[in-house]
């Protein structure tokens, strides 16, 4: 089961409402290489893994972009919650108000709705972490661009700290697929 | 970053403590031999433990399910504002 506590991991501080900054920094709450399908994908995989450490890697990081999805919504509920009809339309938002009003919703950049299409489970667990590597990239690069996009120095300091953790989670991900591939070779000789 | 009062700034210790933890925690998960890495773990879990007792007795449950504790005669762990309204 899960505990949540109530924190953030990093503490989300912003300038001020950014409606704009707010519809291009959704897309790490629902979109393709998001918060929410990497922990879903990471999550899902745990049960077809053959090893002890990669269940636990898997489990671990998993529970970790739980946390992300959480700072990433914050940071869109901040930028958001004071807007106006006015500026949520002026920001390419009439459409996200007229099914959403100022809810959070899993949508990407341009509001196309989440999709289990976004991830996948193999069973394979050399594919499985190979595609787990390439999402980490794949995210690490979304934050890149978002933090190309802001004009929030406070936001880009939490964006600078969600694409560092990319990284890391790239790296174990690249360690677990190295003891995968001894686990599985010597497998072969017995 | 400045933080404005003192349940902000033990909050904001706990993160930074939870956040070598974590990162500790994910090494070991892929170096589980390393005796600095377990060392440094339950070090950390110590003040970690020590630091959220704190917090809780002051100013309210982190925790939920039994894993925090509730002081005083109301239910505190709606009382207190959620992380995204701090």
């Amino acid at each position: 089961m899960w505990i949540y506590e109530k924190k953030l991991q990093y503490p989300v501080n912003v300038s001020g409402k950014n409606v704009q900054l707010a519809k291009w920094i959704i897309t790490q709450y629902g979109g393709p290489d998001g918060e929410l399908a990497a922990s879903l994908r990471y999550l899902n995989q745990r049960y077809a893994m053959p090893t002890e450490r990669a269940k636990a890697v898997l489990n671990d990081i998993g529970t970790e972009e739980l946390a992300h999805l959480e700072i990433v919504g914050t940071l869109v509920y901040k930028l958001t919650k004071d807007a106006s009809v006015a500026e949520l339309k002026a920001a390419g938002l009439g459409g996200h108000y007229a099914d959403h009003d100022r809810a959070l919703f899993y949508v990407d950049a341009v509001g196309n709705p989440w999709t289990a299409a976004y991830i996948q489970a193999k069973g394979d667990p050399i594919a499985d972490l190979t595609e787990n590597m390439a999402a980490e990239q794949k995210a690490r690069a979304t934050y890149n661009w978002l933090i190309n996009l802001s004009d929030d120095p406070q936001v880009t300091d939490v964006l600078r700290f969600l694409r560092e953790r990319e990284v890391v989670h790239f790296q174990r991900f690249g360690e677990t697929l190295n003891y995968m591939q001894e686990y599985l070779n010597e497998k072969k000789y017995y | 970053m400045a933080v404005n009062n003192p349940c902000q700034a033990l909050l904001r210790k706990i993160q930074q403590v939870e956040f070598v933890t974590l990162e500790l925690n994910l090494y070991l998960n892929t170096h589980p031999e390393d005796q600095k890495a377990l060392e440094q773990y339950n070090c950390m879990h110590r003040e970690l433990c020590e630091l959220k007792k704190q917090y809780e007795q002051q100013y309210g449950p982190l925790l939920n399910y039994g894993w925090g504790m509730n002081t005083g005669n109301s239910w505190r762990w709606a009382e207190q504002p959620w992380p995204w309204e701090m």
